[in-house]
């Protein structure tokens, strides 16, 4: 679990989140490949104070995409989110 | 109308400000006026960008006050110390300014009254402002829907003229208070912090399933999501937005 009052939450990124997927996907569920969580990209933990934004898995911690702004624009790192559901989309 | 609200690509729209409203010394809100806004979800939030003149940019989320109305949008800001975006919004803006604003965003704290009761709203500071555009949204929906808000003061209470008055013109909405730090001659609300038996007493139990909105601060969230699971309500009827130091 995550004891601090410094974080917030996936509400805090999904303005990035919708840049990057090009949809709303805070209501979308993500599963952590650290321990299986499965959560809400809403419910994630969120720290913005970093250099750039780190999210991390609610239940366990584990990072699971880091977004780091650079003078061109933003670099997306995606460390340990195993799969993302992206409701009524076809494969 | 969901669908146009939650979907659909995000790009940066110029917003006229319209009026601006003290709320409490330390909060304001900003009526905008956005051409091209597609409509929003209570519960959903805007990103502002303001550019300084060497091009540096800030960028903050605020959540929307107001429930939909066409192209209006009302934002509340409490200025943070030292915070570039709410100082400036506090100290520099004016009517008829225009401000960057991004939005709608968010599809998971969102509540509308399509989606029915009963809706428990608890709120801590400004984490009172999603929650606010939820309740003005109650209209004549005929959802019941309880709201427990917490504030430091009687004069850090935002919308405290409205909340008096919103259960009078919707009687389905109940909404409970306390002050945590100091409280008026005469007051009848609590007293303290948000704890397990005020939850108790002004919630709706976990065998009404309520939809349940948590928004504050951090360690506000986190106290009131635990002693809600603790009172047998289900994880995922309870949806949180934090609100953090860093929103400046």
């Amino acid at each position: 679990m995550i004891d601090d009052d410094r974080h917030l939450d996936g509400n805090a990124i999904g303005g990035l989140l919708q840049v990057l997927f090009g949809r709303e996907m805070t209501h979308e569920l993500g599963c952590c490949g650290n321990c299986g969580a499965v959560n809400p990209l809403g419910a994630t933990v969120v720290y913005v104070d970093a250099p750039g934004s780190v999210i991390r898995c609610p239940a366990c911690g584990s990072v699971l995409l880091v977004a780091v702004a650079l003078p061109t624009g933003v670099r997306v790192s995606i460390e340990s989110l195993r799969w993302i559901d992206l409701a009524e989309i076809g494969a | 109308m969901e669908r146009t609200a939650v979907r659909g690509r995000l790009s940066w729209l110029l917003a006229d400000v319209v009026e601006l409203i003290p709320e409490t010394p330390r909060v304001k809100s900003i009526r905008l006026r956005v051409p091209g806004w597609t409509g929003h979800l209570p519960g959903q939030h805007v990103d502002l960008r303001l550019t300084a003149e060497d091009g540096y940019q800030a960028q903050r989320s605020y959540s929307i006050a107001n429930p939909p109305e066409g192209e209006n949008v009302t934002i509340t800001v409490e200025l943070v110390d030292n915070g570039e975006v709410s100082s400036y919004v506090h100290e520099e803006l004016r009517v008829g300014d225009r401000i960057e604003l991004r939005g709608p965003i968010g599809g998971y704290f969102v509540w509308e009254p399509a989606r029915g009761g009963p809706l428990q709203l608890v709120g801590g500071g400004s984490g009172l402002v999603p929650l606010m555009a939820m309740a003005r949204s109650l209209g004549g929906a005929a959802v019941p829907a309880r709201m427990l808000v917490s504030a430091r003061t009687q004069e850090d209470l935002i919308y405290r003229q409205e909340l008096s008055r919103l259960p009078t013109e919707i009687p389905d909405l109940r909404v409970d208070y306390t002050l945590t730090r100091s409280q008026p001659d005469g007051w009848k609300g609590y007293a303290r912090r948000v704890d397990r038996a005020m939850l108790g007493e002004t919630t709706f139990d976990s065998g009404q399933n309520p939809q349940i909105f948590v928004c504050g601060p951090t360690g506000f969230v986190e106290s009131v999501a635990t002693i809600l699971r603790e009172l047998g309500h289900p994880p995922e009827r309870i949806r949180t937005e934090r609100f953090g130091p860093t929103g400046g």
